[in-house]
Order: C-alpha cells, then structure tokens, then sequence
C-alpha cells in the first residue's frame, strides 16, 4: 500500500469521506504542533528531545510536527507478516485482508458448566488455548485471560508461557509491565531460534491513556517493541463524551492524535519498525457511566479510524466482537456479529474481540465457538460474490432447462463448497421434527456440547523439551526477581 | 430578597446548572452577611441532592451530575473560609483522601467517587492522577482523613494499591485509615488479597461502602 494514498481505501463499507480523511487528517497534526501529546517517560522525552522536538521536560510534552508525522508515517512498514510457532507464514497484514481473534486480558471466565462468571486459571488459558486452535475461524491466539493462580506481577509472561507451550496459531498479546515484555522477547526468541525480529509470532498491544497523554509503561513498551523489531499495535482507547469529544468525529480526531504520536515514538527508535493502526474507543454510556464495547457508535468510530490508517497505508486493528451482556444471550449474539460484519466489510486486518462480554472483562468459550461461526459468515460475505463465466453458467441453465434440477450436475459438485460456506451445527438447518428428535437444543446449548467435544478431541500441541525447558527457566528466573525484591 | 427566597433561588440555579447564576447569587448572599452555612445546606447541598434525585428518576445524565457537582464544589471552596472549624467538623459526614495510583493516568471513575462522596456529604480531598505513594502518605499524615481511595484502572498499575497498603503498614499508619480501592480490573478477591478494607464496582456502591466502614469505626 502507498502512504498518504486514498486509493488504499478499498472498503466494501466506507463511513468516511476522501474529504472527511483530509479534515480529520489536518485536525490531528493542528493538535499535536499546537497542544502536543504527554509521555510519561523521560526515556521518550529523551528521545525527542534529541531528534530535534519541541520537548517541555516540565509538563512532559511533545510537539510534533506535520514533517515528522510524515515521515514517520512513510518509513513504517505497510505490510507485516505474522508466523505461527512452527515458523509458516499465517498473517498477512495488508490490503484488506480480515484476521479474527479472542478479545484479551479478561480478568473473568464465564464458567460452561454454571453460568456464572469466575477467575480464570492457568488450567482455563490452557484449554482456551487449545480451542482457538482448532477454530477454522479464528486465525489467532490471545492471551486471552489473566489467570489469576501466578502472582499478579508476572501474569503477562505468564499468560504467553501458557499459550506458547500449548498452541501454534500466531498471537497478540502484551505486557503489563516494563520487565514483562523482555522477558515476553526472550521467550519468543526461544520458539523462533532468536529470530523474533525477522519472524514475528506475536504482536504486542500498547495503550495511550486518553485524552492525549501515554504513561510510562506503555510509552517504554513502545519503546522497547521497536528496538527489539515486534510488531507493536498502538491501542487508543478514548471513549466519547468523557476521555473525548462527545462527537463521533471529535473522538476520531483524538484517537488519531494519540496513534500518530505512537507511530512517531516507534519510527525515531527504530525505522520502520513494525507498527499495527489500531485501537479499541468506546463511546461512554452517559446513564450508568459505562464503556459500551457493542454500541453502534462504538463500531462506527473503530470503522472510521480504520479508514484513516488505510490512508496512512498501515496495517489495521479494532477491537469488534464484543458485547456488554453479562451472559451469552441474544445481545451477546447480535452486537457481536454487528461488529464482525461491519469490521470485516471495512477491512480492517487484525479484529481482536470474539468470545469477549461484559465490556471487555469476560471471557466465554460457548461464545467464542459461535462468534467464530460468525467470523465465517463474515469471511464468506468479504469473499464478494464472483461473476465470471463458469459461475453464470449459462450453459447449464439452458442444458437442464425448464423444469429440471441442478443437484445431479457436475457444475454444482464443483462449485458449491466455494460458494456455499458450510456452518457447523452451532446453526440450525433441520427441519422441526429432527430437531425435536435432537432433543430440541438452542444455539448455547450446542455450543458448549461443541466446546467439551474440542477439548475432549484436541490435545496441547506441545512443544518441543528443550524450548520448553528454556521457557520455563525464563518464567522461574523472573519470579525469582521478584521474590529477591 | 427574602432569605429563603435567595435560597431557593441558588437551589434552582445548581439543578438549572447555571454556575453563572448560582456564583451572582452566592456572593449577593455571602455580601448580604447570611449565614454560609444556611447557604449550603439549603441552598447548594439541596440543590445537589436534586440533581442526584433527578439522575436517579432517568432524567439526568452523568453530565448533569459532574457538572453540578463542580458549581457546588467551587462555591464551597468560596465558603469554606468564612466557616469556622467546627462548624466545618459538624457538618461532615468523614473526610476521605482518594487518588489514582502511580503510573495511572486515568481520572475518571475515580473523579465519578469523589463527586458521589461529595454530594452525600463527604469531605473528599483528591490527590489527582498519577499519585506518588509517598505523596499518599504524606497527605495521610497532614490530612488525618477516615478513609483512603486508590483507583487504578490498568491491569498493569493496580500492584500500585497493594504497594500503598504495604507502605501504609511499614510507616504505621495502616491502623488509622480504612482503605477502598475500585478500577476496571480490580476485583472483591483482589482487595481481599492486598488487605483493603472495602471494594466497589461503581460510584454509588462506593458511597454505600464509605458509609458502612465509618459506621463500624463509630
């Protein structure tokens, strides 16, 4: 993709105009040479102070200027390619290619069997893990959950150690914690023969605080992803009307603000370190002061801002997925799929999300095993539909003819498993009498029948003894640290 | 103008959310020589309470309550010194020391508290964001409060509530203050971990638990 190029743009659903870009675009750079941003960090204020910023040491603000976004933006690269463990390419994060993955970081798991929300442990991250795995849907891990039988200091690393010695797919993560990410690093280095930086396994999310400001964790992990050359996601999370403008536009223009002085930080470290566009804003439920994750506001500014770092010719990210039921239920089912729908129809690369309710802080394998159902529809639905010769089979009409059937013909023997996406029994198809005689089961009754079939049939993929042996001296060498403290 | 006339007059203004007008009225009563203490009570606290009466019936938004909040907070402020102490001390449920821990730049829920702990009649002193623990401390010591807030509302700042509890233990003061922590990922189990002594999921839980706390303290 080019830089500063609206013939990126090529969304199926486009909630901004060319000149809508162009407004929002000059409002954010207005912002950041004018107001300019705060890092908490004096390894980052040292750092722009010496590439030749205006740098206020006192307030701990950075003006940066239309020149410096513009370069920054050019040097990052457009196109990432994430691997699994096992080193094959699984990601390409470009164009308008769409990638599920679990919502992270849930401090609560809805428990299968009562329906009652608990703290997750390491045995839960295990089995989530393994059922990402095996969904054809969900393209990647995340360290999905916070597990909370590890000391609370290490659950970072901790929660990547168990995701790396039981699965393959690719993941997106992060740290909670300076020393968490390196750490995070060296265990990544251990899977890709210290390679982490050629062959990237996983991306690591990195949050500014709204409005305008990244604290000192977040600024020096940042930091530390691009010199070690990780895929880092910037994650701006202003929520409408209480960290932002009210205004939809207002908060894009925030959100904006906050992912280009990221990019900027990233680039001055170390160019074209890898850099995902994304985010994760909500707008702010002016009733009960919450941050509504699967209101409609809430996707359209994560399909808005999207369409600007596909201007900037970046990789993109949202948070989509989600709902803000407390249980799985009929609006967990309708806002999640609004969000997957809407992002993949807007192209956004990475959607980090399924499986999440409850705002961003419950994690649900029943809803996970549905949204990925959705996930496919999404993907089927972006797929387009094909006009060409062999598909408006013209022959065919006329060779069967008035009255007759196509089932018998080769053309639909051929053509169907690319046309038709084949659901799994999450969706019901049968007929009333089979599904009395099935026992008439709804959709979440099915769905944890599908999550105890995947855990029954799938084991860990372990890996193999000596990397394991060095994760696991990295995971007892930081509690050691710790322990000394 | 009547006494109670200027009264309600300042009542209506805070629930009309004109800070313009309640600030013109204010003066006018404080140049009048009336009593600031009637001031408060039946003019600012009783609009407030309407304000917290009409976001309880659907009518008001949060907006309407942080923006009444502040039209009563700055007139106190005006108020404040023409009080004398005791008055002050009768007239206060408790006084409570509230912050967002170390390396947390989020404000918001914890400013949502502090404005839930004010209109039911807390003293609330906020330290702000991004509060050192010795700044806690200090404060602790200068204060005197009844109960502490930490708010953090990252899963990577909250280890900054069990670090202020511990230093609150080492320095002895942890015998003196009762300590409430609240933020997105912090949890009932959590604070029962660090040794807090309340948790809340939301600002209005927050006022109920403050007031349980100070009640078994009596």
């Amino acid at each position: 993709m080019n830089k500063f190029d609206f013939s990126n743009i090529k969304s199926k659903l486009q909630l901004l105009t060319k000149e809508d870009i162009e407004k929002i675009h000059s409002s954010a750079i207005k912002i950041l040479e004018k107001t300019g941003i705060m890092f908490d960090n004096k390894e980052a204020l040292k750092i722009f102070n010496e590439n030749g910023f205006e740098v206020n040491f006192e307030k701990k603000i950075v003006k940066i200027n239309e020149e410096a976004i513009k370069e920054a933006i050019i040097k990052a690269p457009s196109k990432i390619i994430i691997y699994d463990r096992n080193g094959k390419e699984c990601l390409f994060l470009e164009e308008n290619n769409v990638y599920y993955n679990p919502g992270s970081a849930a401090i609560n798991i809805f428990d299968i069997e009562t329906n009652n929300i608990r703290k997750p442990t390491s045995k839960d991250l295990e089995k989530f893990s393994i059922l990402v795995d095996s969904l054809s849907y969900i393209h990647a891990q995340s360290t999905a959950l916070i597990v909370s039988d590890v000391p609370k200091i290490i659950s970072d690393r901790y929660r990547l150690y168990i995701i790396l010695k039981n699965a393959i797919k690719p993941i997106i993560t992060g740290a909670f914690t300076i020393d968490g990410l390196h750490d995070m690093v060296k265990m990544l280095n251990v899977i890709t023969d210290g390679k982490v930086h050629e062959k990237p396994i996983a991306i690591f999310d990195v949050c500014p605080s709204p409005p305008l400001m990244w604290s000192e964790i977040t600024s020096q992990n940042l930091i530390d992803c691009a010199k070690y050359m990780v895929p880092a996601e910037i994650v701006p999370m202003p929520l409408s009307g209480a960290t932002s403008p009210v205004t939809l536009t207002g908060t894009i223009v925030q959100h904006t603000v906050e992912a280009l002085s990221g990019i900027v930080l990233s680039q001055i470290v170390n160019p074209k370190a890898p850099i995902i566009y994304g985010g994760s804003p909500a707008i702010f439920d002016m009733r009960y002061g919450t941050t509504p994750m699967g209101a409609i506001e809430t996707i359209m500014i994560d399909c808005s801002y999207s369409l600007i770092g596909k201007y900037y010719g970046l990789p993109t990210h949202a948070y989509l997925g989600l709902s803000d039921s407390k249980i799985v239920d009929i609006q967990a089912g309708f806002e999640s799929t609004i969000g997957i729908i809407l992002g993949a129809l807007t192209g956004i690369n990475v959607i980090s999300g399924p499986g999440m309710i409850d705002f961003e802080s419950c994690q649900s394998m029943e809803k996970l095993v549905i949204d990925n159902e959705v996930c496919g529809m999404a993907l089927r639905l972006i797929k387009g539909i094909k006009v060409i010769e062999d598909s408006l089979a013209i022959e065919l009409i006329e060779k069967i003819g008035p009255g007759g059937q196509f089932l018998t013909s080769k053309h639909t023997l051929e053509w169907f498993k690319k046309e038709l996406f084949i659901p799994s029994e999450i969706i019901d198809r049968l007929e009333r009498k089979a599904w009395i005689e099935k026992n008439q089961k709804d959709c979440i009754q099915r769905a944890k029948e599908i999550v105890r079939k995947i855990l029954e049939e799938n084991k860990p993929k372990i890996l193999e003894p000596e990397k394991e042996e060095e994760l696991n001296r990295i995971i007892k060498n930081s509690i050691k640290r710790y322990e000394d403290k | 103008m009547s006494n109670s006339i200027l009264l309600d007059k300042i009542a209506k203004a805070v629930i009309n959310l004109n800070d313009e007008e309640v600030k013109e009225i204010v003066n006018k009563a404080i140049k009048d020589g009336m009593n600031p203490i009637e001031i408060i009570e039946k003019g600012l606290s009783k609009g407030l309470k309407e304000v917290g009466l009409l976001y309880e019936k659907g009518e008001y938004y949060i907006p309407h309550l942080m923006i009444a909040a502040e039209i009563f907070k700055e007139n106190i402020e005006k108020l404040k010194p023409l009080l004398s102490t005791k008055e002050t001390k009768s007239k206060i449920l408790g006084k409570v020391l509230i912050g967002t821990v170390k390396g947390d730049l989020h404000d918001l829920g914890k400013n949502l508290v502090a404005i839930m702990l004010s209109i039911n009649g807390f003293e609330v002193i906020d330290l702000g964001k991004d509060v050192p623990t010795e700044l806690f401390i200090e404060k602790i010591k200068e204060h005197n409060p009844d109960v502490l807030g930490l708010s953090a509302l990252m899963s990577t700042t909250m280890y900054e509530q069990k670090n202020v509890i511990k230093t609150l233990e080492d320095s002895g003061l942890r015998n003196k203050v009762k300590v409430i922590v609240g933020g997105a990922p912090v949890t009932k189990e959590w604070a029962e971990e660090i040794g807090a002594d309340g948790y809340a999921e939301n600002a209005i839980e927050a006022v109920k638990i403050v007031k349980n706390l100070l009640k078994k303290n009596d």
